[in-house]
């Protein structure tokens, strides 16, 4: 019996191979890591990373690409450890206001037929300005009910863990399985036919970039229930990493392939490839140039596998 | 007039028009005290824009996707290793530059190598690179701090005839690189890969040449820049390059490049680089805080591209 899989599931093989190759090799040189404590230790930073590699996903299912992901999350980072501590009403406003700029943003976007880089280029200078009139130095506080979550212990599996599967799962659901994750994919697929089948693009792109929103601000305040306070420049790294997570994860820039699962695990072996270094006790001034090494390792077994694919096919 | 109406039809003017306009505004407010001193600055900081924003708009001369990530990286280890090697004399400038260009080339092969061998976007591979990259700037620079050699570090601070010497050097660059672009098989070879990648390829221009050179010519600049950089601001930090990133694409769209290739103008950045840091120097003079600056520079680039119309793919 020949196993058939579909290229979906391939697409997925090669991400999730490779964190299970940095996981082993991290357990090998360091054991102790391979407890409850030390997974929670290894991946508690992912959380953030992974919401906000979904929200870049989400804008790249469209062709687009969001080069304000990392100050919109600092931004975010310190809405909560300010307004949303104290006074939450507040807080909450000025989150859906952002929600509301986005939805605007893609249709700016759309109308305007602007490139999304631009665009997006000129918003990470204004959420920047926003973060450092919001703190000016590095302080606040994570409200309590954030820092309660990411820092609770369910048994068995870790906080990190949860979180991660459970991101996973409910994009894979929004993102492949629901109707609005179709029209999605279809407007980055072939735009002019979802048109033709009488969906509004400007509505779905005008929706895509608020769900972005959503989970960008998630992941701010995931960011700041583990930090338990906030600066202006705390998230920068992840405009670049989001990026990275999803092209690790199967992703491509255009036509709308995108996979909600690979971008996790994206998230997650660029996380993990930080700690893998410390461990091999190599100097943490290569920690940033272990990440590029493991990028360029994934996409050229990616390569490989292609290769391997069309020469079945050809067979 | 037939003139002035042909003027506004070229996608460069804008940028000049809002340089322009923000420097009339900030020259009011001082009531003209620091002409001289404001244009001079302006000049200074928008010819270390204007180097890394050509070699960024070379490479998205080639088309959509294409663009360089690694352009901070390259900058900041250019600067280290070149101060490095020159330890402050002032005998080894020539060598120190010779290294930093060979920074850039290093790079620049490593980005293409990336892009062709493993055929992963160019955003990505020069993502990968910037990494290691930035990597190597950090082992490299651990705890140094050399000053420039002295002649070349009154170079990149002093002015000739009223002229920043690094606004001249900056102009010879764009110089070549108009004729590079426009008037070279090179350059004609590049715009025409950016309008249409297969009709080049079949038209027998050698594609992967052009963009291997391409992406060797702008690794080589941001590097000349970081060189230049570290010099101007006495030593090389590991942060140098970090505003160039967005900076460098921001002054080839706004200086009217198409974002999607096969279009480019060289006039145009200078325009927009000279309009980057006079934004900022009028929000300055007007008394805002970093903030409120960042917010309104943030406003003003989202609202050029407003009214001058993104000109992307769809529109070709």
């Amino acid at each position: 019996m020949k196993l058939r899989l579909s290229s979906d599931t391939i697409r997925l093989i090669i991400p999730a191979l490779s964190l299970t190759i940095l996981l082993i090799s991290v357990f090998y040189l360091q054991p102790r890591a391979m407890g409850y404590l030390g997974l929670n230790l290894l991946f508690n930073l992912a959380v953030p990373i992974a919401l906000a590699t979904i929200a870049q996903m989400l804008i790249m299912t469209v062709n687009d690409l969001d080069l304000s992901m990392g100050s919109f999350v600092s931004f975010i980072a310190c809405v909560t450890a300010t307004f949303l501590q104290s006074d939450p009403a507040i807080g909450v406003a000025i989150l859906l206001l952002a929600i509301a700029v986005y939805a605007g943003l893609g249709v700016l976007i759309h109308v305007r037929d602007l490139p999304s880089i631009v665009v997006t280029l000129g918003m990470s200078f204004v959420w920047s300005g926003l973060a450092i009139l919001l703190l000016p130095a590095p302080g606040g506080h994570a409200p309590e009910w954030a820092r309660a979550v990411m820092t609770s212990r369910p048994p068995l599996v870790p906080m990190a863990i949860v979180a991660s599967v459970i991101i996973a799962m409910f994009s894979h659901f929004l993102i492949m399985r629901s109707s609005f994750g179709v029209i999605l994919r279809g407007v980055g697929g072939n735009a002019r036919s979802v048109e033709r089948a009488g969906w509004s693009i400007l509505a779905a792109r005008a929706a895509t970039y608020a769900l972005a929103a959503f989970f960008a601000i998630l992941a701010g305040i995931a960011l700041v229930g583990l930090t338990t306070s906030a600066d202006a420049n705390i998230a920068l790294r992840y405009t670049l990493l989001s990026i990275a997570g999803v092209i690790l994860g199967g992703g491509e820039f255009t036509g709308g392939r995108v996979s909600p699962i690979g971008a996790v695990i994206g998230a997650l072996t660029l996380t993990l490839a930080g700690s893998f270094l410390s461990f091999l006790r190599i100097s943490s001034d290569w920690q940033i140039g272990a990440q590029g090494a493991i990028l360029i390792v994934v996409l050229g077994l990616r390569l490989l596998l292609n290769r391997m694919e069309k020469k079945e096919k050809r067979a | 007039m037939t003139t002035l109406m042909a003027l506004t039809r070229k996608p460069w003017i804008w940028s000049f028009v809002a340089a322009f306009l923000v420097w009339f505004v900030t020259i009011l407010f001082t009531g003209g005290a620091s002409t001289l001193g404001l244009s001079q600055a302006a000049l200074t900081f928008a010819a270390f824009s204007i180097v890394v924003g050509i070699g960024q708009m070379f490479v998205i001369t080639l088309g959509p996707g294409n663009i360089d990530l690694c352009v901070p990286a390259t900058m900041t280890l250019a600067g280290t290793v070149s101060l490095k090697f020159m330890d402050g004399q002032d005998s080894m400038i020539v060598f120190g530059l010779l290294v930093a260009i060979a920074v850039g080339v290093a790079v620049g092969i490593g980005n293409y190598a990336l892009i062709k061998l493993l055929r992963i976007p160019p955003i990505i591979a020069t993502l990968s690179m910037s990494f290691i990259v930035q990597s190597t700037a950090i082992w490299t620079n651990r705890g140094l701090r050399i000053k420039p050699p002295e002649i070349l570090a009154s170079f990149t601070t002093e002015t000739t005839l009223g002229v920043p010497d690094v606004a001249i050097l900056a102009l010879i660059l764009s110089l070549l690189a108009y004729v590079l672009l426009q008037r070279t098989v090179y350059g004609r070879w590049a715009a025409a890969i950016g309008q249409s990648i297969n009709a080049a390829r079949m038209a027998g221009i050698p594609v992967d040449g052009v963009r291997f050179a391409t992406y060797v010519l702008c690794a080589v600049l941001a590097a000349i820049c970081g060189y230049l950089l570290a010099s101007f601001s006495g030593g090389a930090a590991l942060n140098m390059g970090q505003e160039y990133l967005l900076m460098s694409i921001a002054v080839v769209v706004i200086g009217g490049t198409a974002v999607a290739g096969g279009d480019s103008n060289v006039a145009g950045i200078w325009g927009a680089s000279l309009f980057m840091f006079l934004v900022v120097s009028m929000l300055n003079t007007y008394g805002f805080g970093a903030g409120i600056r960042l917010v309104m520079t943030g406003l003003i680039i989202i609202g050029v591209i407003v009214v001058a119309g993104g000109r992307s793919l769809r529109n070709h």
